[in-house]
């Protein structure tokens, strides 16, 4: 007999493609998709349920279904839609209880596997340089998708600790990019000019979405030989990339402000409603956040398809050109290497620094 | 027996020989490094590689080169810097976990880091053979100078002198990370917060990593205490090395101590500015900026015998004794090395 999984966070494009993928696998019989609202994309041959996961409804759909395999994937920063940072944060945090408590009381389910984020480590300037899924952040997150984040993973560990019997598997994603991500750090590397913090560089990682939908793939079925995936994974890609980096290949300046300013400019943004630009947000944009992955590969046995620096380029290419694509300068200091007066006009290095 | 040498030989001979040791020692050190360049840039076609090897930065590579070279390297020379120029505008060069830029640390940071090292402080290094060629390895140094000037010079000392062109990567403090602009020059140069994490982190990479273990009670001591050595912190570098099995090389520098002579502490402003303390010299603040040129002391930087670490059973890491033991010994022999060097100086500014 297959496997009946459930899904929630489904209208979302990560759960969509997650739960399309998922039928694929020959072990899996049946897939059941939930969510609040109905998706505007197709989900295959999945059961849609439309059922709001902070009210106890939940319970009954996961009893009428007989799921054995949760994959929770309603943690999310950003409402879908036009949602406050209420509805957002009750999602997070009262939905994942309802749901957990749903689990407990379901004899069937064997393996939970939930979404969570890198933003449970913080960025504070006094952290070590690279989190491994132990390290304690020296600053807790005050609030935001990041604190919420943390509570939901503390309801998991209770979770676990009371059904010592379900495989439980936390993934802390780092920042998810790809062609159809629609996560506030996308939206920020679409602006034309990219504010920055003034004085600081951060260091950033990404994880495609490939990588997403086929580490929750392995997450939720019986693990391979020789590897474990019940725990906490920290996934990323592997390498590094700083923001200076990043608006070079995205061909967009700069526009570097003073730490006031920014927080200030964020709370504008915030309130006219243009884009999620949390403090967190800003925090990560100023000191950055890097994670070890050495327990994803060696214990995980997941390998990402891309490299920070790929996934980056990819989302690059998904993108429309900014205002100095990295071509043209390209061409333009080729243009200057073939002059045939060698030593004339060099524009000053510095720029490049 | 040196000190009734030192005064009459200051008098006499202290302009000939200043201008002449310096020179003569870099243009041995020039003459080995092209030799070596020579060597690996045709195995290596990293193109800039040169710039590592002269006093100009890069921003003024377009300028002739001092040197008689042949129209072939002043070519070659602006191709590279071309190429480095774009690699940098369009973002094509790598960074690690810890954000050390290596293509910018040697290109342009180390460019302008040596003509401080090389004619203002004119450092000179000894027993760098005492630093592996490879592996992990764990550089302890004494720390004074009010500002972390001593801590780079290191760096630039290793960078330039050590025959397998090593990197060193030093453990800053918490401060160094909160403050703009600092934080980000610090990451590029390689530096990463002390913290045994990070520490181990580097040393189970095989890197070689600076530490000074005094900390602020070590730069920021009074003139009146210069080359007492502090406190070594609570001696969580010994238990570090001694859980990734790695030498630990003691280093003392001498003539950082009195680059900046703190003669007074205005602790209230400290307080209020959130540093840990700030200096008073003789000549900051009253002299405003002015008053922040480092004297031009004459350092010497001494690495000593490494102290190995790899013969003890894993859970040393663990005995409080031991680990008090090390670094003390560690803490003895750098001060030890520092009281010989003081009695070989024949001036602090000479």
């Amino acid at each position: 007999m297959g496997k009946v999984v459930l899904v929630t966070g489904v209208a979302r494009q990560l759960g969509g493609r997650f739960v399309r993928r998922i039928q694929r696998d020959p072990q899996v019989d049946r897939v059941i998709a939930v969510d609040a609202v109905p998706p505007e994309h197709h989900l295959g041959g999945a059961d849609f349920i439309q059922a709001d996961i902070r009210q106890p409804t939940i319970a009954r759909v996961l009893a009428e279904s007989g799921a054995d395999t949760v994959v929770h994937m309603d943690v999310t920063g950003t409402a879908l839609g036009s949602g406050s940072r209420t509805t957002v944060k009750e999602t997070n945090v009262i939905g994942t209880m309802q749901l957990l408590g749903a689990c407990q009381k379901s004899p069937n389910v064997k393996r939970l596997v939930v979404k969570s984020s890198t933003n449970v480590y913080g960025s504070a300037p006094r952290d070590p340089a690279v989190f491994t899924e132990t390290t304690p952040p020296k600053s807790l997150p005050s609030g935001g998708f990041a604190k919420d984040a943390v509570e939901v993973e503390g309801y998991v560990r209770g979770f676990a600790r009371r059904r010592p019997d379900v495989a439980v598997c936390v993934l802390r994603f780092a920042n998810i990019l790809g062609p159809t991500a629609d996560t506030p750090l996308a939206s920020y590397f679409s602006l034309p000019v990219l504010p920055t913090v003034f004085g600081y560089d951060p260091r950033l990682q990404f994880v495609h979405e490939d990588d997403v939908i086929e580490v929750l793939r392995i997450a939720s079925h019986e693990p391979e030989r020789g590897t474990l995936n019940s725990g906490t994974f920290n996934i990323a890609g592997d390498g590094v990339l700083l923001l200076s980096q990043c608006s070079r290949r995205l061909g967009r300046p700069t526009v570097p402000l003073l730490l006031p300013a920014v927080t200030w400019a964020g709370s504008l943004v915030r309130t006219l409603g243009m884009s999620d630009f949390s403090p967190e947000q800003i925090r990560l944009l100023t000191h950055g956040r890097v994670v070890s992955t050495d327990q994803m590969r060696e214990t995980l046995g997941f390998k990402p398809k891309f490299t920070t620096a790929e996934t980056f380029a990819e989302f690059a290419r998904s993108r429309a050109p900014g205002l100095l694509p990295p071509e043209a300068l390209a061409g333009a200091v080729d243009r200057i290497a073939a002059l045939p007066a060698l030593g004339g006009v060099h524009p000053p290095t510095q720029s490049a620094n | 027996m040196a000190d009734a040498k030192v005064i009459p030989f200051d008098d006499d001979r202290s302009r000939g020989s200043a201008v002449q040791r310096p020179s003569r020692r870099r243009s041995a050190g020039n003459r080995r490094k092209n030799g070596e360049s020579a060597l690996v840039r045709e195995v290596q076609p990293l193109p800039g590689r040169s710039f590592a090897q002269d006093d100009v930065p890069v921003t003024r590579e377009e300028q002739p080169p001092q040197k008689p070279q042949d129209d072939g390297g002043l070519e070659r020379r602006i191709a590279s810097g071309l190429a480095f120029l774009r690699r940098r505008l369009t973002g094509d060069y790598d960074v690690d976990d810890f954000g050390y830029d290596e293509e910018l640390t040697d290109q342009v940071l180390m460019s302008l880091l040596r003509p401080v090292y090389e004619k203002y402080f004119r450092v000179e290094v000894k027993g760098v053979e005492n630093i592996p060629s490879e592996g992990g390895a764990l550089i302890v140094a004494n720390h004074s100078g009010t500002l972390p000037l001593d801590g780079l010079m290191m760096q630039v000392a290793v960078h330039d002198h050590h025959p397998a062109g090593r990197h060193l990567r030093l453990l800053a403090a918490d401060l160094v990370f909160m403050l703009p602009v600092v934080n980000e020059l610090a990451r590029k140069l390689g530096h990463t917060l002390a913290c045994a994490e990070d520490a181990e982190r580097l040393l189970g990479q095989g890197e070689l990593v600076g530490v000074m273990p005094e900390g602020f009670k070590g730069i920021g001591k009074p003139f009146s205490e210069r080359y007492k050595l502090q406190r070594f912190g609570r001696g969580g570098f010994v238990s570090t090395a001694l859980r990734k099995g790695t030498p630990i090389i003691p280093c003392s520098i001498v003539g950082a101590e009195e680059i900046y002579p703190m003669i007074g502490n205005a602790k209230t402003l400290a307080r209020l500015l959130g540093f840990p303390y700030f200096p008073l010299t003789p000549t900051f603040p009253w002299l405003g900026p002015l008053g922040a040129v480092p004297l031009p002391t004459k350092w010497t930087i001494q690495f000593g015998e490494p102290i190995p670490t790899d013969g003890y059973p894993p859970e040393a890491a663990e005995d409080p004794m031991l680990m008090f033991n090390l670094t003390d010994q560690v803490r003895e022999q750098i001060q030890h090395t520092l009281y010989k060097l003081l009695v070989q100086r024949r001036s602090v500014f000479f």
